[in-house]
């Protein structure tokens, strides 16, 4: 009897190993891999199966980047310009991030757009003097509860009442618009650009104000060290405890990457973009605020239980709730947090443009926003997205942006490109989905 | 032949009150009178059931029997109408699935519930995540999850950190009940382990359920394949219209009468 059954053991083994190639194309290459060169394998057959990663989003900035440069003549990758771009795609990578909290529960928020611009009014409105004259920190704390307070409210509404997002956001994207149009009253503008008043020059100097150069230098070099020990005592670490980790090649790989990358942004901000009589040179303050809002909410959807959660939510509502997980926290908090990140933006908006007006176009932002996190990779059937991809998506529809301007190309083309760019981005989400991953049925 | 009057036992194989436990040990779990509607549609009539520790009950019956409300009764997502439920002989409230797991009983549903877009080890702590200093504790989560999977003989998983996407049905089977168990639990409903699953995973799973049988812990397995029901259970109980209708020891029955109870209601042998 122990020899059938160990001969069943052993053809349920068989069998079992059957399935491995669909699951190389499934499993992330980190964890199968134990070398670089069976992880560049991996990843290869990965990309042939559909789930191509970063890889399209990545391509298509080359061949934005390249076109835009040979049409321009030159003047795209030109170091005044990229900073530009960094800075436009700033307000679109924020965004992007916001919803993502939002597509990664299969949700959507249409509503930051105007809750970008009601939060730019709020806080551009509390520095005003004679007016509140408040701090420019209680200003932008305020802003950022408001819209907190805002998301929050349409989450109670989805999660409580089982409201549609798309409605609830959809309502609430007009009612902002009114209280933006409200809160700005009959001038219909608000200015910060004042350069005496300390709270309106701080909140102008966030994106407008640079690192000094020797500094954003030092700043690198303290990143740099600070990711390459956390990358290396953290996978090594695993390794040695027998744990899964990357391989050590691609450990180091991603250190290499990151250092790189970030020499090159510094490189480029410090090249003086100014005059020979006014040097204007220096990373933007913006860059590494955006960066430690990108890392706190990278640490909050991948290291706490709140976002286990909402990946868990976005990827089977029953499985989370048999879990006893609160599906309404979750989705309040997230729709909360995405409030939060759209009145960053908005802060970010303020300072940008010196000031905010009754002419933001929240309805265009927040669909740029959807489209910086589509394009980055998230999905919109939920469950599938990281925060960072925003960053990727953010930057495509702002070079695409910037690019087009500087061409003098009218407003509708910008409008028409980014459009196509979406809706090549959305055929990726669902054609990687249809692909060679089928065989997997359950995936949505 | 009439159905029984609820509330009423029909003459079934060992059909007065946990007979068929060995006298002395208690029943890990015992269902007392349990009534529970919907509406007007009378669920569950007056269930009586035994589950003891260190045995698989199988529990039988047709489409509609009442089976998967019983089963959302022991885990907390419905509270039955009337009735008591019993946990080592002391009646308890099981308001929801988190009181049903403090207990210790574990729910393993037809659709296993795991989300796909998560890996194993993820999947498996699901709700019950270990934190140090507020952040994810992965690396004795992975432990522990890699030891409970070779525990349980699950050996043919590639990396624990797979996305569930990836695996077989007969893997997220056994993640899924790895999951169930790796909580100390000390009963484990199975919701039809084997539906849609091929000779060779079925025959694991079922070695599987052993192994929990093995560890002493009470497994109630639902299933409408009734050659699988004979290959693990040690008792059987059936479920008709709502109304249990037999419940003794497997060796008390055979096919041809649970057919019979599944279908009618009673049996002539």
């Amino acid at each position: 009897m122990a020899k059938v059954e160990d001969e069943v053991g052993q053809t349920a083994l068989d069998e079992e190993a059957e399935p491995t190639a669909a699951a190389e194309i499934a499993a992330p290459p980190e964890i199968l891999a134990e070398s670089l060169g069976q992880y560049i394998r991996a990843w290869g057959r990965r990309v042939a199966g559909g789930e191509s990663g970063a890889l399209p989003v990545v391509l298509a900035l080359v061949i934005i980047a390249v076109a835009f440069e040979v049409w321009t003549q030159g003047l795209f990758l030109s170091p005044q310009n990229l900073v530009n771009l960094f800075i436009e795609s700033m307000v679109f990578m924020t965004l992007g991030m916001a919803e993502i909290f939002v597509l990664l529960l299969g949700e959507i928020d249409l509503s930051a757009g105007y809750v970008l611009a009601v939060a730019a009014g709020i806080a551009g409105l509390l520095v005003q003097k004679p007016g509140p004259d408040w701090p420019w920190w209680l200003a932008i704390v305020t802003a950022l509860v408001c819209s907190g307070v805002t998301g929050a409210i349409w989450g109670l509404l989805v999660s409580k009442l089982h409201l549609p997002s798309f409605v609830v956001t959809l309502a609430g994207l007009l009612i902002m618009w009114g209280v933006m149009l409200v809160i700005l009253g009959n001038a219909g503008v608000v200015s910060i650009s004042s350069r005496i008043l300390v709270n309106q020059h701080v909140l102008y100097q966030i994106v407008n104000g640079n690192i000094p150069p020797v500094a954003g230098w030092v700043g690198l070099a303290v990143l740099s060290l600070l990711f390459a020990g956390l990358t290396i005592s953290r996978d090594f670490g695993r390794r040695r405890k027998g744990l899964v980790a990357p391989p050590p090649g691609l450990t180091l790989l991603k250190i290499a990457f990151f250092v790189a990358a970030g020499i090159a942004v510094v490189a480029v901000c410090n090249v003086n973009r100014g005059s020979s009589l006014v040097v204007l040179a220096g990373v933007p303050w913006v860059v590494p605020i955006v960066l430690v809002v990108l890392l706190l909410w990278i640490g909050l959807l991948q290291r706490t239980k709140f976002g286990r959660y909402v990946y868990a939510i976005g990827g089977n509502p029953d499985a989370a709730r048999r879990a006893g997980i609160s599906l309404a926290t979750v989705r309040t908090w997230a729709f909360a947090l995405a409030g939060v990140t759209a009145g960053f933006s908005g802060i970010l908006y303020l300072s940008w443009q010196g000031g905010t007006s009754t002419n933001v176009n929240g309805g265009q932002y927040v669909l740029y926003g959807v489209a910086a996190a589509v394009i980055g990779g998230t999905s919109l059937f939920g469950g599938r997205g990281k925060i960072a991809q925003a960053v990727l998506g953010g930057l495509v529809i702002g070079a695409i942006y910037n690019g087009l301007y500087l061409q003098g190309v009218q407003v509708q083309w910008q409008l028409i490109a980014t459009g196509l760019v979406l809706v090549g981005a959305v055929l990726v989400d669902t054609l990687s989905r249809r692909g060679t991953l089928s065989g997997s049925a359950t995936r949505i | 032949m009439m159905s029984p009057a609820p509330g009423q036992e029909s003459p079934t194989p060992g059909s007065a009150a946990a007979s068929s436990v060995s006298p002395g040990t208690q029943p890990l779990l015992q269902l007392r009178g349990v009534d529970k509607h919907f509406g007007a549609v009378q669920a569950l009539y007056h269930v009586n059931l035994d589950l003891p520790a260190a045995q698989v009950t199988a529990l039988c019956g047709d489409n509609g029997a009442g089976k998967s409300v019983l089963t959302r009764c022991i885990a907390g997502i419905h509270q039955p109408d009337r009735g008591e439920i019993l946990w080592n002989g002391k009646p308890v409230h099981i308001r929801g699935p988190r009181d049903a797991a403090d207990l210790g009983i574990e729910v393993v549903y037809q659709d296993l519930a795991l989300a796909d877009n998560l890996d194993i080890v993820q999947n498996m702590f699901l709700g019950r995540e270990r934190v140090h200093r507020g952040l994810l504790n992965e690396d004795s989560m992975e432990r522990a999850a890699a030891e409970t999977l070779r525990n349980l003989k699950v050996t043919t998983v590639r990396s624990i950190r797979q996305p569930v996407a990836s695996l077989s049905g007969g893997q997220r089977q056994a993640v899924a009940v790895a999951k169930a168990v790796m909580w100390n639990s000390k009963l484990v409903l199975l919701d039809e382990p084997t539906a849609a699953l091929g000779v060779v995973q079925t025959r694991m799973v079922l070695d599987l359920v052993r192994t929990l049988r093995d560890h002493g812990l009470g497994v109630m397995v639902i299933s409408h394949n009734l050659n699988d029901v004979f290959q693990v259970a040690d008792r059987i109980a059936v479920l008709h219209l709502g109304r249990k209708v037999a419940e003794g020891p497997a060796t008390d029955f055979d096919l041809q009468s649970v057919v019979e109870y599944m279908t009618t209601g009673s049996s002539r042998r």
